[in-house]
């Protein structure tokens, strides 16, 4: 590869080999931008208080979510309503291996994406028959009739009382301390983005798009379908285990209220302000809606200065908020923030001839 | 206690099927589901307290005038939110009208909260007794009310040009539009309806059990009674919804000692799960649901 202009992105780039060709990271400086914002990633705990941290391991904990749920939603085609639920059978998971077996959190964290993998499969196995409006009704009834379960097996979750857990720990460190939390979910965030990335360049990802763009052509074209959404739904639900296993270990207390249809719902609007179908759409999404409470509560605080009784109102408009935005999305940029983001870049990239 | 929770679910079953009727007539109009209805019959049930309570209108008229906003709420919120989604996929549309269901939930919380409230005492209070069944009477006016209403639209339907007309969009939008029907109209109108049926449930449960934000959940657990009636059928609405309530007060009744109480919330989503695997389209339902 050769390079005339260091410092341009994309511009002077030829390749010379297939693997140069497939590279993800095509020139150098978008090389060097990826270290660097690594790297601002990897300094940002040691800069900030513990409250920014704390918000930062959410953060990361809601990405891992919205991955798994784009995967369904935005590169297979299948509206899920019951993400919340699936989240909550991983958090589940690791609460009743470490508190009932003994099992340590390493050993139920893999087990907890299983678990929830297969809950979400078997809810999956409608969508052969189902599309669009009935399977999100599918999903929908996943939801309700895991979150009964959750509520009403007292001797296994402990009913709306929750599970509290141990805290974990890593060899001398302790993950109850968020520095060293952040760094291990860091590393998941980041293991979790470069995967799906790559998923979609292989042979499963595209089967994925193909079963959403036009399943029929799909079918004819040898996809199995069953095979292909069974899958989608499970890989999905892995994600969502995980997140559910990490959020289990890093709030320590887990109770139903967690993992109601107001948590997948909130987790759709995650994928749809990002932008459905669009991997770092996904990343976008879950930490401008983990922003957004912060936000609003600093408005909050700056305007009850002024008015007294303005916090009880930016608080109870939150709900309206979520459903304000995610409508004016869907109406006015139904590709989400990437595509924001791209038209930005690309608007400094082309001026002055942004024709 | 057969009987009793018989009794019981035949009555609450045709609120059921009132408010699924909601969901049938948006389906047949505009091919989509509106996960807002829960919150129409929030604001219903609010909008009526509150002109009772606050204003001290007489009951009566109160339901007129709640009706009435309910009729206005329908067609700005079709003009609003829902016609830029006309010809977008099913995903667009769904995702929008839970959009709305969070938004209006909001304001609904931020003007009324979340505590519980109870309509003063309209219907008299002595429970009535048929054979061994005991039965309040507001359950009875509330029965009596469902199915006059169920009539009306049945009728409406069969004999008004506004029911053929709407009838003729829900079968074939493009046909209709070129035999000079204003299919946005129609739109129009079907929300209106919708948003009424759900305020009359609203109202009518809100006499029963008092309104706080978990009437809301009414509208989802409304889901099951219009599939499994067919979505697009509007006695499968009636049938499906004596049905579901039916099967969720035996349910309830029979199962809640063995699972510790709430059977009545998740039993009508097992049935859901199990139609949508064996009979999609439900009971009357167009089977046009496609398979691949």
């Amino acid at each position: 590869m050769r390079l005339r202009f260091p410092f341009a992105m994309d511009c002077g780039l030829f390749t010379t080999s297939y693997e140069e060709d497939m590279a993800i990271l095509f020139a150098p400086a978008a090389k060097l931008k990826v270290a660097a914002i690594i790297g601002c990633l990897l300094l940002f705990p040691l800069l900030v208080g513990p409250y920014y941290v704390s918000v930062a391991n959410l953060m990361a904990i809601a990405v891992i979510g919205a991955l798994g749920l784009n995967i369904l939603v935005g590169f297979t085609g299948q509206i899920s309503i019951g993400h919340g639920a699936f989240i909550g059978v991983g958090a589940y998971t690791v609460g009743v291996l470490t508190t009932k077996l003994g099992l340590s959190f390493w050993a139920a964290l893999p087990l907890a994406g299983l678990a929830a993998a297969a809950v979400g499969a078997l809810f999956g196995i409608p969508s052969l028959r189902l599309k669009g409006l009935y399977l999100a009704i599918a999903t929908l009834a996943a939801q309700v009739i895991i979150e009964f379960t959750i509520i009403h097996w007292t001797s296994l979750t402990g009913g709306s009382a929750g599970i509290v857990l141990q805290p974990v720990s890593l060899g001398p460190y302790s993950l109850a301390n968020d520095r060293v939390f952040y760094y291990f979910v860091l590393l998941l965030v980041i293991f979790a983005v470069v995967f799906t990335f790559n998923l979609f360049r292989s042979r499963v990802g595209r089967a994925f798009m193909a079963v959403r763009d036009r399943d029929i052509a799909a079918s004819v074209m040898g996809i199995n379908l069953l095979r292909y959404k069974v899958l989608a739904f499970a890989l999905s639900s892995f994600y969502a285990g995980t997140a559910g296993a990490l959020l289990a270990g890093y709030t320590r207390v887990i109770t139903p209220e967690n993992f109601t249809i107001d948590v997948s719902i909130q987790y759709l609007a995650m994928i749809i302000i990002g932008g459905l179908g669009s991997v770092l759409g996904s990343v976008y999404g879950a930490v401008f809606m983990m922003l957004l409470p912060i936000g609003l509560r600093a408005l909050a605080d700056f305007l009850g200065t002024f008015f007294p009784n303005i916090e009880h109102l930016l608080l109870a408009m939150q709900t309206a908020l979520f459903g304000l935005i995610i409508i004016l999305f869907l109406i006015f940029e139904p590709e989400g923030l990437a595509k924001l983001w791209k038209d930005v870049k690309n608007y400094f990239r082309l001026w002055p001839f942004s024709y | 206690m057969f009987l009793q929770l018989l009794v019981t679910g035949l009555v609450v079953g045709s609120i059921y099927a009132l408010v699924a009727l909601g969901f049938v007539l948006i389906y047949k109009a505009s091919d989509c589901i509106n996960f807002a209805q829960g919150e129409f019959l929030l604001v219903g049930a609010y909008v009526a307290l509150a002109l009772v309570v606050t204003y001290q209108v007489p009951f009566l008229p109160a339901v007129a005038l709640t009706l009435c906003f309910a009729a206005l709420l329908g067609v700005l919120v079709e003009r609003l939110v829902l016609r830029p989604f006309i010809g977008e996929p099913v995903i667009a549309v769904i995702m929008a009208t839970i959009g709305l269901s969070s938004l209006m939930r909001g304001i609904i919380q931020f003007i009324w909260g979340t505590d519980t409230r109870v309509f003063p005492p309209v219907f008299p209070q002595t429970p009535v007794q048929i054979g061994e069944v005991v039965v309040s009477q507001v359950y009875l006016w509330s029965l009596g009310l469902a199915l006059l209403l169920l009539i009306i639209f049945a009728l409406f339907f069969k004999f008004t040009i506004t029911g053929i007309v709407m009838r003729a969009v829900a079968d074939d939008q493009q046909a209709a539009l070129s035999m000079g029907i204003s299919v946005k109209r129609v739109f129009a109108i079907t929300w209106a309806i919708a948003a009424v049926v759900a305020a009359v449930g609203g109202i009518l449960l809100g006499n029963i059990n008092g309104v706080n934000s978990s009437l809301a959940h009414l509208g989802l657990k409304v889901l099951p009674v219009a599939i499994l009636g067919g979505l697009d059928s509007i006695p499968g609405a009636v049938i499906g919804g004596l049905i579901i309530g039916v099967l969720e007060n035996l349910a309830g009744g029979y199962l809640d000692p063995i699972f510790g109480g709430g059977v009545k919330e998740v039993a009508p989503f097992v049935i859901l799960v199990l139609i949508l695997l064996i009979r999609p389209y439900g009971l009357f339902g167009k089977e046009i649901i496609e398979r691949v």
